[in-house]
């Protein structure tokens, strides 16, 4: 199996995390694929970043309680430069919507605990939910095989 | 030189399990026995689970079966939480006050952290190198290379990182608290949703064990920082509604900050 840099795929993590972000505005994610940009940045535009180059990573598939959730990321340094859905859950309408608001705090995230060294964290009981956008989920994420 | 390394991650009990292994024998490829290990995590939900009227644990609370007719574990859960019913004076307590008079029969604060400890076990009988599992924010680990793994312990406050790690070679390490699923475990003695403290975490030899101990201390409060503080072998840390935090000498020692990229080299 392929191994990409830690660095790289802790931020692969991200992808499932903004998948399962709930929003309140906006459609259901039904029919992958999903197009989505980074957040807008100081100096750069946000439209198709990654057309301006970058690593692309395909994230393992990964179950979830709601369906299978598999995204490719554009990576740019340590930063998710674009996102793609290959599949998502589509089951009972929820609103998962990857959230442009989030991807700067969870890849912060990502990379705090990389810089950190941190194999794991304990924390009150994670629900599914909760799991989505934890810092657990992001070190999974990080070494799935 | 790296030291190959996986993790795999399964929805069981309601809550994602990861498994992190660590070591030379290591291959890309899923390990066998992970699919055992799992498996037996969903037989134990499907016996223990009291969201489901037809597991046994159900059936045994509403007279159905006696103990004698059920799988064999769960006598074995049934006499721990009378263990640790003593243990903590009755903080921990299986059976709780139901809404409408009578009592619960929920063990189910004590399951998780047995269940995710038996599975370590198996996991260190079928690998011979690290490996750590957690279950929702419970881990039990254990390290036979030296290396420790490096456990955050999250910040309850909303957004608040990490407060530290726990460097850890060997043992379990539980939270408990409010911060995701609200006010989800009772005070037995008043039947109400503890409140005093944001979280507590325990790390010590057993999972089982620390688990139940971070489940009395949240819901008896700060008082139980004494208590605590007298246990051989375990390190605690409260965490207040202000966000101040209250550590046991053992923790004191024991927690390393997080904050800067160089406490990272120091340790490697």
């Amino acid at each position: 199996m392929r191994r990409v840099t830690l660095s790289v795929l802790g931020t692969v993590a991200l992808l499932v995390v903004l998948l399962r972000y709930p929003t309140t505005f906006g459609t259901s994610l039904a029919s992958p694929p999903v197009a989505v940009n980074s957040p807008p940045a100081p100096n750069a535009g946000v439209a198709d970043v990654a057309a301006a180059g970058g690593t692309t990573v395909t994230g393992s598939p990964i179950d979830t309680r709601y369906g299978t959730v598999q995204v490719q990321l554009t990576v740019s340094g340590s930063k998710i430069t674009a996102a793609r859905a290959l599949q998502a859950p589509d089951s009972n309408g929820r609103d998962w919507r990857i959230n442009a608001y989030a991807v700067p705090i969870l890849n912060h995230q990502a990379v705090a605990a990389q810089s950190a060294h941190i194999d794991g964290v304990s924390g009150a009981t994670v629900t599914s939910e909760g799991y989505a956008a934890s810092l657990q989920s992001a070190i999974d994420q990080a070494h799935l095989s | 030189m790296n030291v190959p390394r996986g993790a795999w991650v399964d929805q069981v009990m309601g809550m994602p399990v990861s498994v992190h292994l660590r070591g030379l024998t290591l291959t890309p490829w899923r390990p066998v026995f992970l699919s055992e290990v799992f498996t037996e995590l969903h037989r134990i939900d499907m016996l223990f689970s009291t969201y489901r009227p037809d597991s046994q644990i159900s059936r045994l609370a509403a007279g159905e079966l006696t103990v004698a007719e059920c799988d064999p574990l769960i006598g074995e859960v049934l006499e721990l939480c009378e263990q640790a019913r003593a243990m903590t004076g009755g903080a921990f307590d299986p059976l709780l006050p139901a809404p409408g008079g009578g009592y619960l029969l929920d063990p189910s604060g004590l399951v998780k952290g047995w269940a995710v400890e038996r599975a370590a076990h198996r996991i260190g009988e079928c690998f011979d190198g690290d490996y750590y599992i957690n279950a929702g924010g419970d881990i039990a680990l254990e390290s036979r290379s030296g290396v420790a793994w490096r456990i955050g312990v999250e910040d309850p406050r909303p957004g608040g990182g990490l407060l530290g790690a726990l460097p850890l070679t060997a043992g379990g390490v539980a939270t408990s608290g409010t911060a995701r699923r609200g006010a989800h475990i009772v005070n037995p003695r008043t039947g109400r949703p503890a409140g005093d403290l944001l979280s507590v975490t325990v790390t010590g030899p057993s999972l089982t064990w620390v688990d139940v101990l971070a489940t009395a201390a949240f819901a008896l409060g700060p008082d139980s920082f004494d208590w605590l503080a007298g246990l051989d072998s375990h390190a605690a840390l409260l965490v207040h509604p202000d966000g101040s935090t209250a550590m046991t000498s053992a923790m004191a020692t024991l927690i390393q900050p997080v904050s800067s990229a160089h406490q990272r080299e120091d340790f490697q």
